[in-house]
């Protein structure tokens, strides 16, 4: 088998069922045929040499961009060319010929392998076409339906806009009233704040002399106590008989430390004793039963002002998907944040309720505060409707910052969520926020990544959306997700699948995608080269 | 793919958690291993063996005598013998042990051939025997005891020169001896005891009787039974071998760290450049000198320490008084002293000499050579498929998909996984209308599972390893709980072979092979992540047979694949444990290494090493199994990996994909043209293979296998040649802008094979490289044939016709061999059906003889085109065919780089034909 003489082949191209032959060596297109005329030597493509014609496919390699054996395997750079009547033409690498294996449906590519060939192409032609018409359907219809979205997405968009500019003008307003409402309450709380003041300084002056009054009394009875012979003087020894008064505390009151808190007096009479009684008071024990210990100065409670918290302020949406669900399946169970959940609150115990409660607010103090309290109230109200308004004019402004297309054609997909429930899991898109997987049999739910971009190829980088920085996989990276966005009838996702450790892949179909179909009746049959 | 972690296994998660490389601790230093710890203790000096001369029996070809230990008057039995090829074999045994010690069974071919052996000279203190050859002779001293293997007056080898020889004899446990003495022991000890007194026990040291290493407790029901000798070899240097370790070609001195370890063991994240054990264990030292090439078979499968003193190493060269000289010491954990000395002289002659006892390199399918395509895991049979369509799409070349253990249901071998892979069979014909192949892994932990049909069969035949207590023996491995196959059992071994029939093996076709991973065996649950050793091989502790497990399982399964297609087709069996004989059952890859640098280096002298004892197709993982190299280094990987003997790459499943073209169209082209390179070479790597078959020949060599004289090779690993005849030094620096290759031999011309350009030998040459570069080299004086249409598979190339590359040496001639068969039955063995031819051009005549008239084979291919490399122009070419005709044939000159391109000869590739140049 050393040459293989055939150098030309007839071949039929069927155009629109008429048979026509050409002659050109086998492996040539059509479009070059000009360049291989039998008569003439064959110079090269690339114009590098000339050899006479009988050397083209004549399973040598002349011509260094293989253009001399287009229908041979002898150069490694070769194309061949296969007809494939009733389907389409292609071009094979002349590797592939004669390799035993059936590349071309028209078997033009096995001519000398032994490889049982059938051609196939009618029938590959019949399925593609029954394939491409039904593509063309679903493009058809995808299409428009991609046209409506287009339109409610505009409407949509110009909707939220013009909300969004009445929301700034209601904001404006808002913004004033609540101005208006702080003056209003700054000027309320003032004459409040000097009446509970005076409310306080008149209890307060109150306390201390009913206190003056309990602590006479004491001192009093105390006395009467001390004076044990009731001669009407306290004297050192009588003092010597309460040892807790002893100031050194060894435990002993000496002789001369009672004379000591005696002010150098060997007795004392009931005047005298105001002098004494402050140093004792804090120590001394009744004789009779135990009497309660000497008020300690209580601090006026506190009191507390309300503290204005936040949770009327909504989450914005995609926060929420950044906490972690970390609950990964390899992963060790250990949260470390269990511990630290609850601080044991110390809540302040009242000591004594030993005097009476303050007195009531008296009428126009109380009145004076009422009113505080209603600015109070209704400045509160204001700022949080401002607060709600801000909100909502962000997640607007947020909603309408995003990609969705250069028609906003994906704009529907925003705060929507398609499942798709395989063998073991079920998939959730939630497409602009995130990718998650859930044990179908219960387990927690794994983040496949948060919305990250548009990633398709150059031309059209609306086929690829990427979720990023899911959880994270143990000794690899962070789960993503790629979404191939295809074009369809319905917004589905139809299949999910994981070609690399923690890298995921999910086809999604939606009529966003949908292209204008390029003309009205595709029919591939008519496609002939001539 | 390693015990590596995985989510199934808490324990194993633990152990693996913070390891980024290997975690030392799970395996033993020599100061760990009880008998290792008690050997080294052990320090040269005058040895206590003496030789009882007049207990001499010679008969033709075997001398023994006795050789009695003054220390504690136990006898051994020593025995000689001089072997066919010039070889000692020295046997130690106990004279009588009081029960038999292990002698490795299965890995010798058959009983060595003998030769005559005859006392020469004798004196009361010494003996000497003729070993024939040139003057050689072996001299026994008495007392103390050695051996010294002279030539003239020149000592090649010397035996116990030190006195570390050590026989632990087996005895009686001291608690329970009075017992035994009563019972069975009594005859033993009585005939020990009667001659030169009592036998005097040494003292019992700590690890003789039990020994703990970690959770484990190895219960040593035997106590202590290892063995040592040492080796002296004056005059050397340079010590090579004893695989498997991730370190130099050229044996380092152990004299400050631990001895070579030799215990297969599934190591996770291996550390490059030290003496820890790894997969695989040859027990076989090649020592080498400007003067001689010998070789030491240590013949033992039971855990080894080699220790290497030399009295040169770390030192300058310079002419010393002291003459160079490499101690080898030798310490094993049972068994006997069985070794086999090779004395060479020339390293083809080690080669010859040990491949005359373990036998050659298995001759692989084609395929096999070609370029293979595994992951942890390939998903499903999608997944399969659009990995094979993606090389098509990217026009690269394969011939093997694999599959890892994900293919399988549950990890039960033998079946598949229902959802992945439903129709098996459907995507096996996929692959083969493509001429492909697929390997799928069977490993030898069967899941315990009383639903899964090969555990049941196993167990209701009995041939589960045996714990020490006489049950199933049972470790955690990828399925959970299991049960690992006596592979010792050569029943067990029949029935595993029968497993692999295409109506047991649901859904295996002809085109599937197997990878036989984790046979050390793994236990991921045992110490050192391997099997207890006082579990039970029949009679026999798997102490015994520990480095031997793994060889069994490949060639049990080898075995399996050839009588599936009823002897016709060569198997092709993966393994990662090996042991000496390991060759004769398919290929071997360095394990679990990693994507770096310092991996892709060492893959070269991993594989020299197991090259120079015989096992030739060897590879490492392309790419590095464990983490994600870069492109850089993915591409100079594929580059290197083109060139090295098993072709793979292999990813960790936790790694991002990395198929070659998912690295950019311009890594895409780079990688594959390096494939390309690989299956324009097939021919040639099919004839080194053919050539490594016959005759033992490693197909990978270092540099001074050819260049023996040339002291500069000895310690070069960073190049290497495939034959003789190919010279490859890959580029393995990331940002490399160029190498310096060594080019060897004086005289010798080398040509670039990608520029053509020539160099002369005995230099060091600084090539600059870019990304594209692979610095490979033929040498002058020889043809190598290619196939330069590089198709989807090398099946698709099968009747492609060959071009012939004649590189002129220095003398203007050049010889090579062309080799063809079918490529992948044993015709060529049993039927002498293959095409076996001669090349040889000089005097400006090229030629094409028959080198073996007795085969026949008719092939398809032909001549297409001859490329002549340092040649001149001539004015005319002539092709004289074998029926005489003769016609003119074209031809190109390059005069820049004289090279002569002959068009198209066109003669059949089996013909006989000569060409004239005028």
């Amino acid at each position: 088998m050393t040459c293989l003489h055939l150098l030309l082949t007839l071949v039929f191209a069927v155009s629109l069922g008429t048979p026509v032959e050409i002659q050109r060596p086998r492996g040539v297109p059509l479009t070059k045929k000009q360049f291989y005329e039998e008569s003439k030597p064959f110079t090269c493509l690339d114009g590098s040499r000339t050899i006479p014609f009988d050397r083209v496919n004549d399973d040598y390699c002349d011509c260094k961009d293989g253009s001399d054996e287009p229908g041979t395997a002898a150069c490694p750079n070769g194309s061949f060319h296969c007809t494939n009547a009733g389907y389409r033409p292609m071009f094979i690498p002349s590797s592939r010929i004669n390799d035993g294996i059936c590349d071309c449906c028209d078997t033009t590519d096995e001519y000398n392998s032994g490889a049982k060939c059938e051609n196939t192409c009618k029938e590959l032609g019949r399925k593609e076409r029954e394939v491409l018409q039904k593509m063309a359907e679903i493009t058809k219809e995808g299409f428009l339906l991609k046209q409506q979205l287009i339109e409610e997405a505009k409407k949509g968009q110009q909707e939220k806009q013009s909300k969004v500019t009445d929301m700034q003008e209601n904001k404006k307003q808002l913004d004033e009233k609540v101005e208006a409402l702080r003056t209003v309450k700054e000027t309320a709380e003032q004459p409040e704040k000097e009446a509970k003041e005076r409310h306080l300084k008149a209890w307060e002056e109150q306390k201390a002399a009913i206190r003056l009054e309990k602590d006479k009394a004491k001192m009093a009875e105390t006395f009467l106590e001390l004076d044990d012979n009731a001669d009407g003087f306290v004297s050192v020894s009588e003092l010597q008989s309460h040892a807790e008064l002893d100031p050194d505390a060894d435990g002993t009151l000496t002789e001369i430390e009672a004379q000591g808190l005696m002010g150098g007096a060997e007795q004392v009479d009931t005047s005298t004793f105001e002098s004494v009684w402050p140093k004792i008071k804090d120590k001394y024990h009744s004789e009779s039963q135990a009497e309660e210990p000497a008020p300690v100065e209580t601090p006026p409670d506190e009191v507390k002002e309300p503290v204005v918290d936040n949770d009327s302020e909504p989450y914005p949406e995609d926060d929420i998907s950044e906490e972690e669900d970390e609950d990964d399946e390899d992963e060790d169970d250990y949260h470390e944040d269990d511990d630290k959940a609850q601080p044991t609150i110390k809540t302040p115990e009242k000591t004594h309720e030993d005097e009476e409660a303050m007195p009531p607010y008296d009428a126009d103090t109380q009145a004076l505060i009422d009113a505080a309290q209603k600015a109070r109230d209704d400045f509160e109200e204001a700022e949080k409707a401002l607060r709600e308004m801000d909100d909502q004019i962000r997640n607007i402004e947020k909603e309408l910052s995003f990609d969705f297309g250069p028609d906003a054609e994906f704009t529907y997909l925003y705060s929507q969520c398609y499942e798709l429930t395989t063998s073991e899991y079920i998939y959730r898109l939630c497409p602009f926020n995130r990718v998650s997987q859930k044990p179908k049999y219960g387990g927690s739910e794994t983040n496949l990544g948060t919305w990250g971009s548009w990633s398709g190829p150059e031309n059209n980088k609306y086929l690829l959306m990427k979720y990023e920085q899911g959880t994270g996989c143990w000794q690899g990276p962070n789960r993503s997700t790629t979404v191939k966005l295809t074009c369809g009838k319905e917004t589905v996702v139809t299949s999910t699948s994981e070609p690399s450790r923690c890298e995921y892949l999910m086809e999604f179909t939606t009529p966003a995608v949908c292209q204008e179909p390029a003309n009205i009746d595709p029919s591939p049959h008519d496609h002939v080269e001539l | 793919m390693a015990a590596s972690c995985d989510s199934l296994l808490p324990l194993v998660l633990l152990l693996c958690l913070s390891a980024q490389a290997v975690d030392r601790s799970n395996f033993k230093t020599c100061d760990q291993s009880a008998f290792c710890k008690r050997q080294r203790e052990l320090k040269p000096g005058q040895s206590p063996y003496r030789a009882l001369l007049d207990t001499l029996e010679l008969s033709n070809s075997r001398l023994s005598l006795q050789l009695i230990n003054d220390n504690n008057k136990v006898r051994l039995l020593l025995e000689l013998y001089r072997l066919q090829g010039n070889m000692t074999r020295v046997k130690i045994n106990e004279l009588k042990p009081l029960k038999p010690r292990y002698e490795v069974p299965d890995v010798l071919l058959s009983h060595p051939i003998t030769e005559a052996l005859s006392v020469v000279a004798q004196d009361e203190n010494s003996l000497v025997v003729s070993l024939g050859g040139k003057d050689q002779r072996l001299i026994l001293s008495a007392q103390p005891f050695r051996l010294d293997i002279v030539e003239g007056s020149q000592v090649l080898m010397s035996l116990n020169s030190r006195g570390l020889l050590a026989f632990e004899h087996l005895r009686t446990r001291k608690d329970t001896k009075s017992e035994s003495e009563q019972a069975t022991g009594q005859e033993n000890v009585e005939q020990q005891t009667d001659e030169d007194g009592q036998i005097k026990e040494d003292d019992d040291k700590p690890g003789m009787w039990e020994e703990t290493f970690k959770s484990h407790t190895d219960s040593k029901p035997n106590g202590p039974t290892s063995i040592s000798l040492d080796f002296s070899l004056p005059g050397v240097e340079h010590v090579y071998g004893i695989p498997e370790h991730a370190d130099t070609l050229k044996l380092k001195n152990t004299d400050g760290s631990d001895p070579y370890r030799l215990y297969n063991l599934d190591v996770f994240q291996y550390e490059l450049h030290n003496p820890m054990a790894l997969y695989g264990a040859v027990p076989v030292l090649i020592s080498h000198s400007t003067d001689r090439t010998m070789g030491i078979f240590w013949l033992n499968a039971a855990e080894t320490w080699v220790d290497i003193s030399s009295n040169t190493a770390g030192k300058v060269r310079v002419i010393s008084s002291e003459a160079p000289q490499t101690d080898v010491r030798w310490m094993s954990e049972s068994g006997i002293i069985d070794v086999f000395i090779m004395l060479g002289p020339k390293p083809a002659d080690v080669f010859t000499q040990y491949a005359s006892l373990t036998g050659t390199q298995s001759f692989p399918p084609l395929s096999a050579l070609a370029y293979h395509q595994c992951r942890w895991n390939y998903n499903d049979q999608e997944d399969v498929k659009t990995v094979d369509q993606g090389f098509d799409e990217h026009d690269i070349p394969y011939d093997f998909i694999w599959l890892d253990i994900e293919h399988a249901d549950g990890k039960r071998y033998f079946t598949w996984d229902p959802s992945k892979f439903p129709q098996p069979k459907e995507m096996l014909q996929g692959l083969m209308d493509k001429r492909r192949k697929l390997v799928a892994i069977v490993d030898p932990h069967i899941k315990v599972d009383s639903g899964y049909k090969i555990h049941n069969e196993i167990r209701s035949k009995n041939f589960y390893v045996k714990n020490k207590d006489g049950g199933d023996y049972e470790g955690w491995c990828w399925p959970g709980n299991a049960g690992y196959p006596d592979f010792t059992n050569p029943e067990m071994r029949t029935w595993w072979a029968s497993q692999f029939a295409y109506d047991q093996y649901e859904g295996s076709m002809e085109n599937q092979y197997i990878w036989n991973d984790m046979n050390e065996p793994s236990v991921f649950n045992g110490p050192e992540v391997t099997m207890h050793k006082d579990a039970l091989h029949g009679v026999w502790e798997h102490r015994d047979v520990h480095n031997l497990y793994g060889l069994y399982v490949q060639k049990a399964t080898a075995d399996g694949l050839i009588q599936r297609s009823e002897g016709v087709q060569r198997p092709f069996v993966l393994t990662r444990a090996f042991f000496a004989g390991s060759q004769r059952y398919g290929a071997v890859w360095t394990g679990d290494n990693a994507a770096e640098w310092g991996h892709l280096k060492i893959s070269i002298p991993m594989c020299l090493s197991l090259g120079l004892v015989g096992i030739s197709f060897c590879g490492a993982d392309v790419g590095g199994f464990f983490k994600h190299p870069s492109a850089e280094l993915l591409v100079r990987w594929y580059q290197a990996g083109a060139y090295q003997p098993f072709f793979r790459a292999h990813a960790h499943i936790d790694t991002p994909r990395r198929e070659p073209w998912l690295f950019g169209p311009e890594n895409t082209a780079l990688i594959r043209e390096a494939i390309r390179q690989r299956y324009a070479l097939l021919p040639y790597w099919y004839q080194l293979f053919y050539n490594a078959h016959r005759t033992g020949q490693p197909v990978m060599r270092p540099l001074w296998v050819e260049y023996p004289d040339d002291f500069a090779t000895f310690s070069i690993e960073d190049e290497y040649l495939i034959g003789k005849d190919l010279l490859v030094h890959p580029v393995t620096d990331e940002g490399a802008t160029g190498v310096t290759a060594y080019l060897p031999g004086k005289g010798e011309v080398w040509y670039d094979v990608h520029t053509f350009q020539k160099h002369d030998g005995d230099q060091s040459l600084y090539i600059p490289v870019t990304m594209s570069s692979i610095p490979v080299f033929q040498r002058g004086g020889s043809i190598i044939c290619r196939k330069d249409r590089v198709r989807r598979s090398s099946s698709c190339m099968e009747n492609d016709p060959y071009t012939l590359y004649v590189a002129l040496g220095s003398q203007g001639s050049a010889e090579g061999e062309l080799y063809i068969d079918d490529f992948h039955t044993f015709s060529f063995e049993e039927a002498k059906q293959f095409v076996h031819r001669r090349l040889s051009f000089s005097a400006n005549t090229l030629s094409s003889r028959n080198l073996a008239p007795d085969s026949q084979f008719s092939t398809a291919s032909w001549i297409e085109k001859i490329v002549i490399f340092g040649g001149s122009q001539p004015s005319s070419a002539t092709l004289k065919s074998a029926d005489g005709t003769e016609s003119a044939l074209e031809f190109e000159f390059d005069s820049t780089l004289a090279v002569l391109t002959l068009r198209k000869p066109g003669v059949n590739a089996a013909a006989d034909w000569t060409i004239v140049l005028r």
